[in-house]
């Protein structure tokens, strides 16, 4: 390979929905090499020394904030962070406010989460910075789908062809929609399983396969993605009792064991033991969720990286 | 575009020779040394040496190495074509107090070089870092580099193209000046 330049067809990271087949390889493909960086003795490179990156968060996030900020630091990028619960937006201070009074303080690029769907979509036409969606409600998390998708493609060598069933809360989960859009462009087979009341109506114009039955979505796929229950989103009660779901959907060992092959097992985090997974499967050789968390700051090392070179 | 062919045949299979002479001068048996080959054209070359000094002095196990810079480049963000494709950097082991012969084929501005400079830090503080290159492009320096062991020198300008061609991958070694046609 000579030095050939590539770039991203997209100036933000708002939706896996505005990134092409191309554009996901190229991620997955330089996460790859940020992997390597990661592994070193020494994890750091010099990149993004002269860029500067605002983390805004207005919604809690361990995983997704930490791995960002690392990300950041390993590309030598300087990093803020904000986080709106000690900020003043309780004092009632609009996004575009808050946004652009970060930019006056000369930030290139800013990283941001959000409980509303759309938040990115609305600040990328509003305000002059890169936006990276970290989180828009329970409309899409991409970092989260390249990480998963990444993290198939080390498993397996590849994504397409694979099968994969995200099992949970679908209609309260941003994860479940970017996944979604995201092993498709890959030409995985993708199935949502949950209980009716969590399914969204029309997610079969997605074109992906609806099962209601746990056991016979295991044994359809070769990965099963696992949803928390997102109770803080939800305003009703979608099904009896915590104890009924965890009965009906929750994996366990011997749920694993009763199936005639072995699948992988991946969750995003974070994990409400006993509900949705129990902790012999999580802590299971064939869970691969640390290596997710691990793979999530190459792939957002990559993201950045490939971000800000498109700016002249 | 015109091209001269500057080395070729024989005398190219002497000078690689050469340099690995050179080499052995001061490294002796390699023990405390190691081949790191600069990505992604470098590497060619580097092996090639690798090979040779093992024909030469009979030893199978010097350290060898692949440096990927892109990361390191003082360009990003600069470049209207939009980042660089990395290649990969495999490099084993540590470098810490060892003699590090770092090898590109074609030195020019001697920012590559400034790079891998940077680059390597992340594997170790080494003793010594030398630097070899079949192509000097003398002259052209935007940067206080200068290599220990050279090919050949050649005199260019700016808008002139030096390429090393080898038989792994292009059927036959050789270098070529490459000039743009005036009309």
């Amino acid at each position: 390979m000579a030095d050939t330049a590539q770039q991203l067809s997209t100036k933000h990271l708002l939706g896996i929905k505005d990134l092409s087949t191309d554009d996901i390889h190229l991620l997955l493909d330089t996460a790859h090499t940020f992997k390597d960086v990661i592994n070193r003795p020494i994890k750091k490179v010099p990149s993004l020394r002269d860029i500067t990156i605002a983390n805004v968060f207005f919604e809690n996030s361990t995983r997704t904030r930490l791995s960002f900020e690392l990300a950041e630091k390993r590309l030598s990028a300087d990093v803020v962070n904000f986080a709106a619960s000690s900020s003043s937006v309780s004092k009632g201070e609009t996004l575009i406010d808050t946004v652009n009074n970060i930019l006056a303080m000369k930030v290139d690029m800013i990283v941001m989460r959000h409980p509303y769907p759309g938040a990115g979509v609305f600040l990328s036409k509003h305000v002059n910075a890169q936006i990276i969606n970290a989180g828009d409600g329970a409309h899409e998390h991409p970092t989260q789908a390249l990480l998963d998708a990444f993290s198939i493609r080390e498993k397996y060598g590849q994504v397409e062809g694979k099968k994969i069933a995200i099992i949970g809360d679908i209609l309260h989960s941003r994860v479940a929609l970017s996944n979604i859009l995201c092993l498709q462009k890959l030409g995985a087979e993708v199935m949502v399983c949950g209980p009716t009341t969590l399914i969204p109506k029309y997610i079969t114009s997605l074109g992906v396969k609806v099962e209601h039955d746990l056991l016979k979505a295991l044994n359809w796929c070769d990965v099963a993605n696992m949803l928390r229950i997102q109770l803080e989103r939800q305003d009703i009660s979608y099904f009896p009792s915590l104890r009924e779901y965890s009965m009906l959907y929750g994996l366990n060992k011997k749920i694993l064991d009763s199936l005639d092959k072995e699948i992988t097992i991946m969750h995003p985090g974070p994990i409400n033991r006993g509900v949705e997974i129990t902790s012999d499967v999580a802590d299971s050789k064939h869970s691969i969720i640390l290596d997710q968390v691990q793979n999530g700051v190459a792939v957002r090392m990559a993201v950045l990286y490939l971000l800000a070179g498109k700016r002249i | 575009m015109q091209q001269s062919i500057l080395l070729s045949g024989q005398k190219f299979q002497i000078t690689i020779q050469r340099l690995c002479r050179q080499l052995i001068e001061n490294h002796h048996d390699f023990e405390n040394s190691v081949i790191i080959g600069i990505q992604p054209r470098g590497i060619y070359l580097a092996k090639r040496i690798k090979e040779e000094l093992q024909n030469i002095i009979g030893i199978d196990n010097i350290l060898f190495g692949e440096l990927d810079i892109t990361f390191y480049r003082d360009d990003f963000r600069r470049k209207e074509s939009g980042p660089l494709v990395p290649n990969s950097t495999s490099i084993e082991f540590v470098i810490e107090n060892k003699k590090v012969i770092l090898i590109d084929d074609v030195l020019w501005t001697g920012r590559t070089i400034r790079s891998a400079l940077d680059a390597i830090q992340a594997f170790g503080r080494p003793e010594k870092v030398e630097l070899l290159v079949l192509v000097d492009r003398r002259f052209s320096r935007h940067l206080p580099i200068e290599p220990d062991y050279i090919g050949i020198q050649v005199d260019s300008i700016n808008s002139q193209r030096v390429t090393v061609n080898w038989q792994e991958t292009d059927q036959q070694d050789q270098i070529i000046l490459l000039t743009e046609d005036n009309n």
